[in-house]
């Protein structure tokens, strides 16, 4: 099985698997939190529409978890640019 | 510059895009997903079709992609009128694409409608369809003791999916009674087996199914742990309360149109018997707009059938106004007969599965409604005491609405708060203010700045690089 | 009185005059701040303006504002922050021009530093690296614009009616006693117009003519960020090479972050009506020109856009004042792009006006009946 970073730890995924489906499925259920009240999010609508899932994969900030496929080697972390 | 280009590549778009190319034309077929078949047939890299209805009308119409030209992985951010459709596509490195087309169909299917309640930002609380979509696309179950909740049949699919991948559904809580609803679906055999399929695997699974029920508040510090249902009675307004520990709720309280695009056109709106904007057709799918069509949920959300009919139609009478095959008219007929069933059976379905006003009960001072900006209920009725009047001003007062999510996720809801202050319901004025999206994606300043100069030029991509 | 119009211009006419001791009555036909001042950046600018009667205006103006946000409470409510506008120029003679505008704005009452190339940096950290120099104006301040209309309206404690439509004036003879609205008529000892873009129309409706045309501008918004910009900046000169299929559109970056997190990049100017689609090349600009001031917003990603409609009038004055032609009628209109910055000395001078206390400014510049009648 294949594998990315996130904040350190390894996560597996199956190959296709979107790096928020990796994630949840690996337990992980936040992994952001808001600019103002510092809440916890991670996945909602799963379909790109919310914007809530945000990660940063390589260095490339405010990707959407749900709609990224994971690649093998992948950093990544949670949060945008405001974290 | 294409004949046709078609955004979306759900069951309307799939069907649009291959029967006008089968009838001859240049059809281009642009879609977000990584694999075709939309929400719908969201589907795994090895899907057998064991999770979805009708996958045999999806294999048929994926076997003819081959007849045109598909382009996953395209989010489309605008489109200018003549036409030139903008995207990004690339899930991480993302480069600017645009494609010249002489006609449109939009396709671009809908999202779940969302109500906020307390605690609904908490992690583990998802749409409806994101649970769905994890578990099509990605064979993901979203969590392992799950609650169901919202109104409509879509809640059905979700839950027996979710148990016969091994999660356990706390309960299926439909917030309508919808006692009436069962002599049409009597009236479509289809309809009627699909229905059955789902109550022989809610009492396999042993998940009970309540209705006139609701999730009112979701507990837990980072994640959620629990949730109050409550017993509603007709307007909504809860009865009796109790606390079910759960670690992931699925809420659903029907659909949204995704519009951005056709307002970008500026096609005519109207309301439909949800409540929700839509695009007004006329018997061919043509908008308002000359060389704009539009099919599937964008018109009026009626499910997968319906749009797979009304993109047929839609990719057949850009064909015929292209001038290529006349169709055939007994074919076109059965179709159009098929959309009015199909029409009338989700008339019948909104009429059963509405959304009362109760569900603006729950909601306490610092509920969240709009969770990109994290603007409290609280905080729009200060922006109602300050002169909002609706939800595009209230927008402007208490930034409800201007985030990254661009109202797609409060929008409805904002409008009934916002008018309901008011002592008024949302009008289709109060719904195109939060639905007008110039800038449908988030699009890099580098790749807005290297928009070439002349928009008609094809230059495809415009960065090579 | 009755006020038409909810934008920021009457809600600081009516904050004035009911200072002033004057009853007030605010309609606005849609919602407090839903036109042009909802579309507007906040900009409270001195820098920005040639030395005549609108940079005397927004001298006044500035002082003003200073004054409103000291009051209790009002200045966190509508988000004012005098953060200051730095101005900066790619060339040296584009520098040498600063620096002769910032002489004769100076002698205005204008405070202006001169920044040379290598403290730049000192002021905004992520500016190009290869400018030229600039100018920092002290004086420069931001506000939430809707927050200012709405706050001020408040605090003015005038009857607000939104969603009624002003459809004529009532008369005494020739004289303006009021106004009809769709929802009854509303008396009134004086009616001011302060219906921005819409003033035109207003003004008709008492059978006068103001020239008020609209000039749209677009306004890009980018994802929320720490905060990367601290002033309002803006290019002393075109940034952009100016294609020809653009004519008619002008524009020069105007870049500022917000308390929300997201930086606003305006702004555009065109003539094209009441004409709300996207225009491409307008964005495309602003985002290139945002870019040469600011190289790292490249990879920054724009999430909104939106459009307004700036009130200008032929010699881009505003007009104020009692209108001669019909007693009992006062305008407030016509600040193209600068209402927001001039509404607080707008509706000072109106309340000097209506009371007949004497003008801190002389109103001769800005007068109704300055424009032939038949252009």
């Amino acid at each position: 099985m294949s594998q990315f970073v996130f904040e350190g730890r390894p996560v597996p995924f199956e190959p296709g698997q979107s790096i928020g489906a990796a994630l949840t499925a690996a337990g992980i259920r936040s992994w952001r939190t808001t600019r103002f009240g510092g809440r916890p999010r991670g996945l909602y609508c799963g379909i790109g529409v919310c914007f809530d899932c945000l990660v940063t994969v390589n260095d490339r900030p405010s990707l959407r978890a749900c709609m990224v496929e994971a690649r093998e080697g992948d950093t990544v972390e949670g949060g945008d640019r405001d974290a | 510059m294409r004949d046709l280009v078609v955004i979306g590549a759900g069951p309307a778009g799939l069907a649009a895009a291959v029967a006008a190319a089968t009838a001859g034309l240049d059809v281009a077929l642009v879609d977000a997903g990584r694999r075709p078949g939309g929400q719908y047939y969201r589907h795994h890299a090895a899907e057998t079709g064991r999770l979805h209805h009708d996958w045999d009308a999806f294999v048929r119409l994926r076997g003819a992609l081959d007849r045109l030209t598909y382009l996953p992985g395209h989010r489309v951010w605008h489109v200018e009128d003549g036409f030139t459709v903008h995207a990004l596509t690339g899930d991480r490195d993302e480069r600017p694409v645009r494609i010249g087309a002489r006609a449109l169909v939009v396709a671009t299917g809908a999202h779940d409608r969302s109500l906020p309640f307390p605690g609904w930002d908490l992690p583990g609380v998802l749409t409806a369809g994101g649970a769905q979509a994890l578990l099509k696309g990605d064979r993901v179950t979203a969590g392992e003791r799950i609650v169901v909740a919202g109104t409509g049949p879509f809640l059905l699919p979700v839950a027996t999916g979710l148990a016969g991948a091994g999660a356990t559904i706390a309960g299926v809580f439909e917030a309508n009674r919808p006692y009436g609803f069962a002599r049409h679906v009597a009236r479509h055999p289809d309809k009627a087996r699909e229905g059955a399929g789902y109550a022989a695997l809610l009492a396999r699974h042993r998940i009970p199914y309540r209705t006139g029920h609701a999730v009112v508040a979701a507990h837990g510090d980072d994640r959620v742990e629990a949730v109050t249902v409550a017993r509603l009675d007709r307007d909504w307004a809860p009865v009796r309360e109790r606390v079910i520990a759960c670690d992931t709720v699925a809420v659903g309280h029907g659909f949204t149109p995704q519009l951005e695009l056709p307002l970008q056109l500026g096609c005519a709106t109207r309301m439909d018997a949800d409540g929700s904007l839509v695009v007004a057709v006329d018997v061919a799918q043509r908008t308002s707009v000359p060389g704009v069509y539009a099919a599937g949920e964008t018109t009026g959300v009626g499910g997968a059938q319906l749009s797979l009919v009304e993109g047929e139609l839609a990719g057949l009478a850009v064909a015929e106004a292209a001038g290529g095959v006349a169709p055939d008219p007994a074919g076109v007929q059965r179709l159009l007969a098929r959309r009015r069933r199909l029409r009338a059976f989700a008339a019948a379905m909104h009429a059963a599965y509405p959304v009362r006003p109760g569900w603006m009960d729950r909601l306490r001072d610092d509920t969240l409604v709009c969770r990109c900006e994290e603007v409290t209920c609280g905080r729009l009725a200060e922006a109602a005491e300050l002169g909002a009047t609706g939800p595009r001003s209230a927008k402007l007062l208490s930034r409800a609405g201007m985030g990254r999510c661009q109202g797609r996720v409060c929008g409805y809801a904002t409008a009934w708060l916002t008018t309901g202050v008011c002592g008024r319901i949302p009008g289709p004025e109060d719904l195109l203010g939060t639905a007008r999206r110039p800038i449908a994606q988030p699009v890099r300043l580098r790749d807005l700045a290297g928009e070439p100069e002349n928009p008609r030029d094809e230059n495809h991509p415009i960065n090579p690089a | 009185m009755v006020i038409v119009g909810g934008g920021v211009v009457g809600a600081a006419c009516a904050y004035y005059a009911a200072r002033a001791g004057l009853t007030v009555t605010v309609v606005e036909r849609g919602a407090v701040a839903g036109g042009t001042t909802g579309a507007g950046e906040g900009n409270l600018l001195v820098s920005d303006k040639e030395p005549g009667p609108e940079l005397d205006l927004a001298v006044l103006s500035s002082a003003r504002w200073a004054e409103l946000a000291a009051e209790d409470g009002l200045g966190a409510a509508v988000e004012y922050e005098p953060k200051g506008g730095l101005v900066v120029a790619e060339t040296e003679e584009g520098v040498a021009g600063l620096a002769g505008l910032a002489v004769e704005q100076r002698a205005a009452g204008v405070d202006a530093v001169e920044v040379p190339a290598a403290e730049l940096t000192g002021y905004e950290p992520h500016l190009a690296p290869d400018l030229a120099g600039g100018m920092f104006y002290p004086q420069d301040a931001q506000v939430q614009p809707m927050l200012a209309a709405a706050h001020l309206l408040r605090a003015s404690g005038a009857e607000v009616r939104t969603g009624v439509t002003v459809t004529g004036m009532l008369r005494s003879g020739d004289r303006v006693t009021g106004v009809r609205t769709d929802r009854g008529d509303l008396a009134a000892g004086a009616v001011v117009n302060a219906a921005g873009t819409w003033g035109g129309e207003v003004a008709a409706l008492a059978g006068v003519t103001v020239p008020i045309l609209p000039r749209r501008g677009f306004i890009l918004v980018t994802e929320p960020l720490p905060p990367l910009i601290r002033h309002k900046v803006y290019a002393a000169e075109y940034v952009a090479n100016v294609a020809s299929d653009d004519e008619g559109l002008e524009s020069s970056a105007v870049v500022e972050g917000t308390p929300a997190g997201t930086i606003l990049i305006g702004a555009s100017r065109e003539r094209v009506g009441f004409d709300r689609t996207l225009s491409m090349a307008a964005l495309r600009r602003l985002a290139r020109q945002a870019i040469r001031l600011f190289p790292a917003l490249g990879d920054v990603a724009a999430i909104r856009a939106y459009c307004g409609f700036r009130p200008y009038c032929p010699d881009h004055l505003p007009v104020i004042g009692p209108d001669p032609r019909a007693e009992g009628l006062l305008h407030a209109c016509g600040h193209e792009g600068a209402g927001i910055g001039l509404a607080a000395a707008t509706g000072h001078l109106l309340a000097q006006s209506l009371t007949g206390a004497p003008p801190d400014l002389d109103l001769h510049p800005f007068r109704p009946d300055r424009f032939p009648e038949h252009p």
